[in-house]
């Protein structure tokens, strides 16, 4: 059980994917202008990654490793993925519309998140088990909301600010992102027994 | 006027990547490799050129099978095409670059999910013919090649002092770790692209003076 909670502090703190690793950035720099659409995109990851890891660690196991397949790994897990994506997408307006409508086009998007395949191929490369690698998956992912959400907090407070004309959008984004990520530099200062 | 079958000019074609429509700093696409792999030149270029040689293929390869491949399934055909190159290369860097593939890891495979291969093959490879396509593909490459190197190169002459793992300053240099983390990447990357803006404005207001 400890075990476990040491992946979930590191994955979501320590090796945040966004803030550290820079895994998952094009959704993360594109989709935090404003916090509701932060909080959709951010459930929505969090929903497949956690569903992605788990499948895609069964596919590693029983048919790439099974069939010395191994090399295939990343066509595999792409076409996995983006099959997944497809299937949620299908199943989440049959039975839950309001979710559906809520998370809207966010979830197409998903397939194309480095964050998805990145906690998958991770999974892997770390040797995870199969509940390993569903906490890993799931709390990467949420890993990447809570980056997202504090980031597009700060967007949301500094949007009307008056800045010089040439860093306005995309510049001023970096470098807020920068300064959030200099934050999260504190957190690796904790270490873990892994 | 790219929508039709013509055949446009190949060194505008080429240019157009490098220059006019640089992916990363006018197109600001395929932020995270550019983040993660420009912590050093040598991840740099070895990130430049593996993303390059992908794109070349798949463009072709796309091209090529343009009027094959149904309106209705063509992005999932598109990332199998892409992904197929990406474990060729993946593998050839494991063979012979066994270093460089270890530093850069995760992102080689990930260059799966880079956005600017899939948005060339869905905006210039599916729409033009085989030889225009290989060229976008390499004046693309080059353009994301060269940001990668001048963020890397001002990342690790700041982050570490030193080009190219050549050391560049005395004992005396102290240098910003900071750089080389993913906070001095933003920030760089942040820099330079307000330095692009305000270039393009520039020549925006030159133009219009001399109307």
């Amino acid at each position: 059980m400890s075990e476990l909670f040491l992946i979930a502090i590191n994955a979501v703190l320590i090796e945040n994917y966004v803030l550290v690793r820079t895994i998952g950035c094009c959704p993360f720099l594109g989709v935090s202008k404003r916090t509701e659409t932060a909080v959709g995109m951010g459930m929505a990851v969090i929903f497949t990654m956690t569903l992605s890891s788990g499948i895609t660690w069964a596919v590693n196991k029983y048919i790439l490793v099974q069939f010395e397949l191994e090399y295939m790994r990343t066509v595999a897990f792409i076409l996995v993925i983006a099959t997944l994506v497809q299937f949620v997408e299908m199943a989440l307006k049959k039975i839950m519309p309001a979710l559906y409508s809520a998370l809207g086009i966010y979830l197409p998007l998903i397939t194309t998140n480095c964050a998805v395949l990145g906690a998958a191929l991770d999974g892997v490369t770390k040797n995870y088990n199969f509940i390993e690698s569903v906490v890993f998956g799931m709390t990467a992912a949420v890993g990447f909301a809570l980056a997202i959400v504090l980031f597009s907090g700060v967007r949301e407070r500094t949007a009307g600010n008056d800045i010089p004309a040439a860093f306005r959008g995309f510049p001023f984004a970096l470098i807020s992102a920068s300064l959030l990520a200099l934050a999260f530099t504190g957190f690796s200062g904790l270490s873990l027994p892994l | 006027m790219m929508e039709q079958e013509t055949t446009p000019k190949l060194s505008s074609v080429l240019l157009n990547g490098i220059v006019f429509e640089n992916p990363v700093f006018v197109q600001l696409l395929g932020m995270c490799p550019t983040l993660a792999t420009s912590s050093s030149v040598k991840n740099a270029l070895g990130m430049g050129l593996s993303a390059t040689a992908v794109l070349i293929c798949s463009n072709i390869a796309i091209s090529a099978l343009r009027k094959l491949i149904p309106d209705k399934v063509r992005i999932a055909a598109y990332i199998i095409v892409i992904a197929g190159f990406v474990t060729a290369v993946d593998l050839l860097l494991q063979a012979f670059f066994e270093e460089l593939s270890k530093s850069l890891g995760v992102f080689i495979p990930l260059i799966v999910v880079n956005c600017i291969i899939l948005a060339r093959a869905e905006a210039f490879a599916s729409k033009n013919g085989v030889l225009p396509s290989a060229v976008d593909g390499l004046g693309m490459g080059l353009g994301f090649t060269l940001a990668l190197l001048l963020l890397g190169s001002i990342r690790e002459i700041l982050g570490s002092g030193s080009w190219f793992g050549i050391q560049l300053f005395g004992d005396s240099f102290k240098p910003m770790l900071t750089m080389a983390t993913t906070t001095g990447g933003f920030l760089v990357l942040g820099f330079l692209i307000a330095g692009v803006q305000a270039l393009s404005a520039r020549l925006r207001k030159g133009e219009k003076a001399h109307e």
